[in-house]
This record gives structure tokens, sequence and C-alpha cells, in this order.
């Protein structure tokens, strides 16, 4: 009977086995091998940490780095602001259809493709675009402005995308608050804020967390986003390690620039955790 | 505290329909009622979570109008409790005292003396989850009392308990309520609640007061046919007056039985008039031969249908035996007649003083 079990278990998992494996192990296990190595003749290879060496004496990739993690948290924050109070209208005011209204809102954007959602961005913010238009027609500005390539365009795109992401983890949790708790603390002689603060965030601490770093990963991974609506000035880590793959030819180095990626996203996902007393496994069950 | 002529509507449905009464300083007050009939609504009026339509609520001689929960002198025991799951007990009760800007040493000094009181002293560091059912009741009340308040409004606070515990809570309830001289408003729709808790009972149906007064005018002196029907197990005889001698009346059933009466209030019952009549089980006597039953009293016969046992509650269901109607007489608790079975014939009988009866809506 258990080895009955086991099997079908085994038979179960298999798929998503081969998909880690053959998908995302193996790649990063060659990944690996390629960034630790560096070309001494034609064809000819030998172990070094060079890749790496060279991530930590040029700083214009240290640069790029810091730049891309405080982006991303920065995006993941105001996602987070932005999302709190529609999940608390989703959840705690909307009733019934109302509320799955508003929240197939929020999921119809995400039918249309990323690239053609961005796209969209760049027809309302270019120069001879909507928004600049208005601006002039509303006498705000002389000229069309450009709207486009600059740090605060990214952000709104990036903010934009994870939205969602955000707002299902939220909602979630939100939802399970028994509402007797707010009326009970109401009751005792709390406020809103001290509400917020007291009752409904710790409720809401895993998704929350969990939110922050499904947004976070998104974003700090993003290629799209920023390099369409930042342009030449971007500067997003993930364009570096496609300049290293496809324009240098240098897959030694995007390989290892990789590493460090996967690498940074941890720990801060991690630090994040540590800080604000969360558990992987508490979060996790909440997503 | 004092509610005059407060009424709410939602929608078409007049959900408390112009409620006044009042409630003394230190008393134990319940609002009894089936579910449904505005006693929630009334109860989250007076917390402040529900403003009125029209009327006036005061509490402690002030006018509560327009003044948010968290400002008014009144806490609440909510039903399911609503215990802060991410607290521990201790911070739970200090919860109150923390959103009044308490020192920290000197909230944990109260909240440590409340839960002490409560007889739950050890508890402070224990998670919500950890409690039991009757524990948790206990620093839900404490977590209100702490602060002091003029009113506690109690939510049905022992519906998620089971029997035994209920029963206990019941009379832990009302030896807080004696220890800390706090007004309580209890709303249930569980009579024996009421009655055992309160020094006063306000029986509420469809929105509105039926009878306000003590457990026992309820009991035996009830206003209405509602009350009557609703506090305590009664018998409810439907029929017609066919005759009257002062205030007793002779009724007759459709079936053609025929019982004597009260009418209720005084004599404003006539002859031809639909009533209900509502004669409680423990006011009939029953025997097995008539020379048993007083003399005094008219004398029916019937056979035993089934009978009920509970104990010190037990009863027997009787069929009359010309007609057929059901009729429910409590066991003398001596253990006189506990040997009766079903089908054997009986009589009984009762005083027509305690057998009300109210004019039939019609």
């Amino acid at each position: 009977m258990l080895s009955r079990s086991r099997l079908s278990l085994a038979l179960l998992l298999a798929p998503a086995l081969l998909w880690l494996g053959a998908l995302i192990v193996l790649p990063h296990v060659e990944l690996a091998i390629l960034s630790l190595r560096k070309m001494v003749g034609p064809r000819d290879y030998a172990f070094s940490l060079t890749q790496y060496a060279t991530f930590f004496t040029e700083p214009l990739y240290w640069h790029v780095f810091v730049r891309t993690a405080l982006m991303s948290l920065g995006a993941t924050l105001l996602t987070l602001l932005l999302a709190f109070p529609i999940a608390w209208c989703i959840a705690k005011i909307a009733r019934g259809r109302a509320s799955s209204a508003l929240f197939t809102l929020c999921l119809i954007p995400f039918w249309v493709s990323e690239t053609v959602r961005t796209l969209g961005w760049m027809i309302l913010l270019r120069q001879s675009g909507v928004l600049p238009a208005l601006l002039v027609r509303l006498g705000v500005t002389t000229v069309p402005v450009e709207m486009l390539y600059h740090d605060a365009t990214i952000l709104v795109g990036l903010v934009y995308g994870s939205l969602l992401f955000m707002l299902i983890p939220l909602v979630s949790s939100l939802e399970s608050l028994d509402n007797a708790l707010i009326e009970a603390a109401y009751d005792l002689g709390a406020g809103g804020f001290a509400t917020l603060r007291t009752i409904v965030i710790p409720h809401a601490a895993p998704g929350i967390t969990a939110g922050c770093i499904v947004v976070f990963m998104l974003t700090i991974g993003n290629y799209l986003t920023p390099t369409l609506l930042g342009g030449k000035n971007s500067e997003w880590f993930t364009e570096q390690i496609y300049t290293q793959f496809i324009t240098r030819f240098n897959w030694e180095q995007g390989a290892a620039f990789g590493f460090l990626l996967l690498g940074l996203s941890t720990t801060i996902v991690v630090v994040g955790l540590r800080v604000t007393g969360q558990r992987f496994g508490d979060v996790m069950r909440r997503t | 505290m004092a509610l005059d002529a407060v009424s709410k509507s939602f929608a078409e449905h007049r959900a408390v329909d112009a409620v006044s009464f009042s409630v003394e300083r230190g008393s134990f007050f319940s609002i009894l009622g089936p579910s449904g009939c505005g006693k929630t609504t009334l109860l989250r009026m007076i917390a402040g979570f529900v403003a009125p339509d029209s009327g006036t609520i005061a509490i402690g001689g002030r006018n509560m109008h327009a003044v948010a929960p968290n400002r008014r002198p009144v806490n609440m025991v909510f039903q399911q409790l609503a215990l802060f799951p991410m607290m521990s007990v201790g911070e739970n009760v200090a919860f109150g005292l923390a959103r009044r800007g308490v020192p920290r040493t000197e909230r944990t000094r109260r909240s440590h003396a409340m839960l002490e009181r409560v007889g739950l002293a050890d508890a402070a560091g224990k998670r919500v989850d950890e409690l039991s059912g009757g524990q948790r009741q206990r620093v839900a009340i404490a977590r209100s009392l702490v602060l002091e308040p003029t009113l506690l409004l109690l939510d049905e606070p022992l519906g998620a308990l089971d029997l035994k515990l209920r029963e206990h809570m019941k009379i832990e309830l009302k030896q807080l309520q004696a220890a800390f001289g706090t007004t309580f408003v209890y709303i249930t729709h569980d009579q024996s609640e009421a009655l055992v808790l309160s020094d006063h009972v306000g029986v509420m149906n469809r929105g509105r007061f039926e009878q306000l007064g003590t457990p026992q005018d309820l009991y035996y002196r009830p206003a209405t046919p509602f009350v009557a029907g609703f506090v305590g197990a009664n018998n409810r005889i439907r029929g017609r007056v066919t005759a009257k001698n002062g205030a007793v009346v002779e009724i007759t059933t459709a079936e053609g039985w025929v019982l004597h009466g009260h009418g209720h209030s005084g004599g404003n019952l006539s002859v031809g008039d639909a009533v209900e009549a509502f004669v409680r089980p423990e006011a009939a006597t029953l025997a097995r031969t008539e020379r048993d039953l007083s003399t005094a009293e008219p004398h029916h016969t019937g056979k035993v249908r089934s009978l009920l046992f509970d104990g010190s509650n037990s009863s027997v269901l009787v069929g009359e035996r010309d007609t057929g109607r059901e009729f429910r007489i409590a066991l003398p608790q001596t253990g006189r007649l506990a040997d009766l079975k079903p089908s054997e014939t009986v009589v009984f009988s009762f005083d027509p003083a305690r057998a009300l009866c109210f004019p039939a809506p019609a």
C-alpha cells in the first residue's frame, strides 16, 4: 500500500520535478560553470574568479546593481501603498458582486500582453503623446515635455505591472480578518490609525510580505519595462546581463552577473523577512 | 442609561421601532427575543456602531448622538468574543488602556489585577488560542471591564459554548456583575439566560418591546400572547368564549373541548370572542384518579401520548379524551407517577386563574 501511494506521489510530482530539473537546475549548473571560468586562448578555458572580480572592480556595474536594488525596493513599497487601500475596498467595503467586479477590473489589464501594456504607456507619455499634449492644452506647460525615459516613468510602469500580484495576497489576507476584531478595537477606544497599526497590519503581515516578495522578485528581474520606459538611461541590471550575453557575446561575464542578481534578490528577501519577523513557510502558505 | 423612542430601518424593514426604556445604574438588564427581532441592531446602536434614524440614547445622563464608539463610556463583549489573536492575553486586556495612553507599567499592573479578579492570574503571557472557551469568555469580559465602563454590553456571549459550560458561565457572569457593580445590558434569545441573570428583562419582537419587567413578571404575568408563548413552556389553546362568570371565562375549542380560564388584565373579554389561553405545564395537576385532584378545579380526562423525560423538567404529553387536543403537563418532582406508561388513562386539572386568556389575533 505504502509503496503504491509513494509511486503515485512520485508520478504526480514527476512533471514538476522534470520542469525544475530541466529548465531551472540544469541551466543554472551550466551557468555556474560558465561564470567560474575564463578564456585563456582560442577554445581554451581555465578556472577563474575573474568574472566576479570584474564586477567588484568596475564601478559602473556596482552602480547599476545598487540602483536596480533600490529602485525595485521603491517600486515594491509604492505598489504596497497603492494596493493596500484597493485591497481594503475589495475585501472590506465592497460586498458580493461589487467586490468581484472590482477585482475583475484590476485583472482586465493583465489580459493584454506586457509588451502591449508598456507600449500603451509610451503612447501616453512620449513627447508627442497624449499626456504632454493635454498638459499644453490645459496651459500647464508651454511646450510638450518628454515624460518617457525618467526614473519616475520606470517606477510608474513597474508599479502598474506589479499591482495585481500585490493585490491577490493582500485581498485574501484582509478577507480573513474578522470584522468583529476591527469593531472590538474601535469599541475599546482605538481610532482608525491605531486599529490599522495594532490589528489590521499584524493580521495581514504574512499577506503583505508575500506580496512584497513576489513584486520585488518580478521587479528586480524585469527587463522589458525598464528598457522600454527608461530607454538608454534605465541602467537596469538585467540589461547588463543581456548586453553581456547578446551584444558582447561574453557568456562568462553574463553568467556571473546572473548569479550576482540571484544572490542579491535572495539576500534582500531574507533580510526583509528577518526585519519584519516573518517566517518564509507562513508567508508562502498565504500566497 | 435611557433610550427614548429609538428607531432604525433597513430599506423597507423596520428593525427597531420606537423603543424606549431605561436601565438603572448597577443593574443587569436583558433584552430577550427571537433571532431577527432587532435586538442586535438595538445593541449596536447603544454601542455606537449603528446610528438611530430617530430617537435619543443617553448614557449616564449624556446624549450619545454623534459620539463615536471609541468615545462612548460603553464597552461590548462580542458574540464571537473577538479577542485579538495576534496578541497575548495580557496585551488583549491592556489594549484599551494603551489606547487611552496609560503608561506601560501602570497598564501591566491594572491588566494583571483584572485578570486576577476573573481568576486568570497566570494566563497573561498565554496566547488566546491556548485558552478554553470559558477562559476566553472571562478574558473578553476582563478586556472590557478593565476600562471601567459605565455600561457593559454583551451580545449573546454564551451562544458559542456547549451546554454544560453555558450553565456554569451563567452563574459566573451573575457573580462578576455583582462583584463589579457595572451596569450590564445583555442580549440573548435564550429565555433561561435572561431569567436567571437579569434584574429586568425586555422582551422584544419585530422591533418592539412586548413587555418590560422582572423575570417573575414575565413568567407569571405575561402582558401579551407573544411573551406568554416565548418565555417558558406553555400550552397554547385557541378557542371561543362560550360563557362568562366574572373574571372566569369558559372557552370551547374548535374540537369542542371546554375549559376555564381567566381573562388577562380585567374582564374585557365577552362571549363569542376568539381567545388564546396559556396554561403552564407545571400549573396543571396530574393524577390517576379524580380522588387525587382538587375538587375546586374543573377536571379533565386524557390519555398519555408520550413521556418526555428530562430529569427535573420531565413532562407528559396528554391527549384530551374526547377531542384529542394535546396538553403538556409537568411530572411531579416527588417521583410520584414516574411509572406512567404511554396510552394510560389519566385525569388532570388546573386553576382557571392560571390559565391566562388573551384576545386571539385576527
